[in-house]
């Protein structure tokens, strides 16, 4: 039963990053990292660029803990991505990053970790960015 | 002097506030649209055709050329920041200006071609303030058979020298010839390939044709190729250049004005070649030449100043005589026609407040641009973030719009997916749709003056070749059917041959180069 881990490129995204490595290392489970992207524009802010996905791959190996990284474009929202795979994996924890959001902003733009919240089968950590 | 007087009159026509305003919607849109790789301003001015016609053609057409101009100034900052060029102009400007984003001198490349893009952008609108009326007065002496030679030309040059095949640019040619047939013969009022359909008789309205093959061909190919991983978008801060890059940019920037102000004047078919030409040059004349391949600023100078030379120089043609080299010049020649306007050589007399206003507006519009970019080329990059089933769901909404509007029947709807599908069929087959445009637009006029030469010598073929011009035209026409495989040939025998030009095929971001291709400019 693995973590599984929303990864994004961003203060939030690499906070939730860390606080599964911990988790995993605590629970010693196995960590399961998903970078989604609907991959229908241009330029994805969510999308990992090569380089940054090379530096969660360094970190994930210098944590020692048991991991798998999987990067992947489909025609669905990211939220919905990672429901899957944490269903496909039966994993026994979600961790996600939130990041500070307007209530209009959601209301017309929607908020992937909310809809994890609320539609996951299992726990879901969110966690915030480390404030600066 | 002609020139200059008749440009300060001009800029009386392009500084009310109304005529302002419409140049500034049309850099405004022409710079999102060169921004996104598909959008060109060809498609652009096809789509706004229709809802330009309750304007007068003087604002309308200020607009347009807003719109040609901007999308240069956009392409660059696609091919810098993301390694895909937003447009086929800047196919080059991808090789070096890329590098340079990825050093951390991506603001130092934003500069350098929006700076050097203004520069070439005035200097090639001033060249054709200055040549237009001389080359008018020329073109008066022109008959049927020197048109029809130059017309020719103009086919011949946009089919051997654009894309990667000459078949296939013949074959989109064809395409675009065999359209343009469509409907009743002026001359013997015979209806031809209307297969008995009354609406046909009148030809296919020039907005169905174009908003056809540019926005719903288009549209439909990125349908088939909706996913795609994302590109990895290099984060720069804004434009800004240091008294190095000043020093290194401002002979590339003048070199390039120079090689691409003829180039776009004469019917040879858009920007591609002489950016090439410039980069090559670039290369040879650097003193730093290690710096090439790894991020020299001299890379991005000299294209990008050649693509707006060019630009300004494909007008000359397309105001004076009436014959478009690219894409976006062939829509705009519809966009004549549909206003009742006449393109040739009597346009600058009888239009004189519309061309000058329209040439003091590029001016106008030029330095519109260079303030939108310089600072905010970033924010422009964020419209690549739309995602792309929005995008083209706009772009089909208003083509079907526009498309219905031309003539306010249903038919014309479906017309445009025939010719939608015709369009995408051809993307899928390679085929590139600047000959076919040109085809379409320029075949009809081809074909009267054909005729015109041909009635004048009694049907004698010689009729067609008895000018000292028309003869000049076609021994051109022969060169450069016969010239470059000959000089190929050559050089692939000399071992170690070839000079350094870069072969665009091979040099071109990969897999970006044919997309690119598909609209032209």
């Amino acid at each position: 039963m693995p973590i599984v881990v929303g990864y994004i490129p961003s203060p939030a995204g690499h906070a939730a990053l860390s606080t599964a490595i911990e988790e995993a290392r605590r629970r010693g489970s196995r960590l399961l990292v998903v970078n989604a992207s609907r991959g229908d524009a241009l330029v994805d802010r969510r999308h990992s660029p090569a380089d940054d996905w090379q530096g969660v791959q360094d970190q994930l190996g210098d944590s020692g803990v048991e991991h798998e990284v999987l990067q992947q474009v489909e025609a669905k929202d990211p939220a919905e991505q990672i429901l899957e795979v944490a269903q496909q994996t039966n994993a026994e924890l979600i961790v996600v990053g939130l990041r500070r959001r307007t209530p209009v902003g959601k209301l017309i733009m929607g908020s992937q970790a909310q809809q994890i919240l609320l539609e996951a089968d299992c726990p879901v950590l969110a966690v915030k960015a480390v404030a600066t | 002097m002609d020139g200059i007087n008749s440009l300060i009159e001009g800029f009386g026509t392009a500084l009310t506030p109304i005529n302002l305003l419409y140049a500034f919607i049309g850099v405004l849109l022409g710079t999102a649209i060169g921004v996104l790789p598909g959008i060109g301003p060809a498609m652009t001015i096809a789509l706004l055709l229709p809802l330009t016609f309750t304007l007068e053609p003087t604002q309308a057409f200020i607009m347009f050329a807003g719109i040609y101009y901007g999308g240069m100034y956009g392409g660059s900052t696609t091919s810098i920041l993301l390694n895909t060029p937003g447009e086929s102009a800047s196919v080059v400007t991808a090789i070096e200006g890329n590098l340079m984003a990825k050093k951390g001198r991506g603001a130092a490349a934003l500069a350098t071609a929006a700076i050097g893009s203004f520069i070439a952008g005035t200097i090639g609108t001033l060249g054709l303030a200055l040549l237009a009326p001389v080359i008018v007065k020329l073109a008066v002496q022109m008959g049927a058979p020197d048109y029809f030679a130059v017309m020719v030309l103009a086919f011949v040059a946009v089919t051997t020298v654009l894309g990667s095949s000459k078949v296939r640019g013949l074959a989109s040619l064809g395409i675009g010839l065999l359209v343009g047939t469509i409907g009743i013969d002026p001359t013997s009022g015979q209806q031809r390939l209307t297969f008995g359909i009354p609406e046909l008789a009148d030809g296919i309205d020039v907005v169905v044709l174009a908003v056809g093959l540019f926005a719903v061909g288009e549209a439909l190919w990125v349908a088939a190729h909706l996913r795609r991983q994302p590109l990895d978008i290099v984060r720069v801060d804004n434009a800004k250049m240091d008294r190095e890059d000043w020093r290194r940019s401002w002979k590339p920037w003048l070199r390039g004005t120079l090689i691409g102000f003829p180039f776009g004047a004469v019917p040879a078919g858009g920007a591609e070649i002489p950016t090439f030409l410039s980069y090559a040059t670039e290369k040879k004349l650097s003193k730093h030449p290690e710096e090439f391949g790894h991020g020299a600023i001299e890379g991005v100078a000299g294209p990008e100043a050649t693509n707006n030379a060019s630009a300004a120089g494909g007008l000359v043609p397309l105001l004076t005589l009436g014959i478009p080299t690219t894409a976006t010049a062939a829509v705009m020649l519809g966009a004549f026609q549909s206003y009742g306007i006449d393109p040739g050589p009597r346009l600058l007399q009888d239009q004189a407040p519309l061309v000058w206003g329209l040439i003091a507006s590029l001016f106008i519009g030029n330095t519109i641009l260079l303030a939108l970019n310089l600072p905010l080329a970033t924010v422009w990059a964020r419209l690549l973030r739309i995602p792309r089933p929005y995008l083209y769901a706009g772009i089909l909404f208003f083509a079907s719009i526009g498309a219905y509007a031309a003539n306010s029947s249903t038919f014309d709807l479906w017309l445009l997916i025939i010719i939608g599908a015709l369009g995408f069929f051809m993307r899928r087959y390679g085929l590139p749709v600047v000959p076919a445009i040109i085809g379409i637009i320029l075949g009809p006029a081809a074909e009267e003056q054909l005729r015109r030469a041909l009635q004048i010598s009694d049907g004698e073929l010689g009729g067609l070749v008895n000018t000292a011009f028309s003869q000049i035209v076609y021994v051109v026409i022969v060169a450069l059917l016969v010239v470059p495989p000959i000089v190929r040939a050559v050089r692939n025998r000399r071992p170690g041959g070839g000079d350094g030009t870069p072969d665009p095929d091979r040099d071109a971001p990969v897999g970006t180069h044919a997309h690119a291709n598909a609209e032209g400019l």
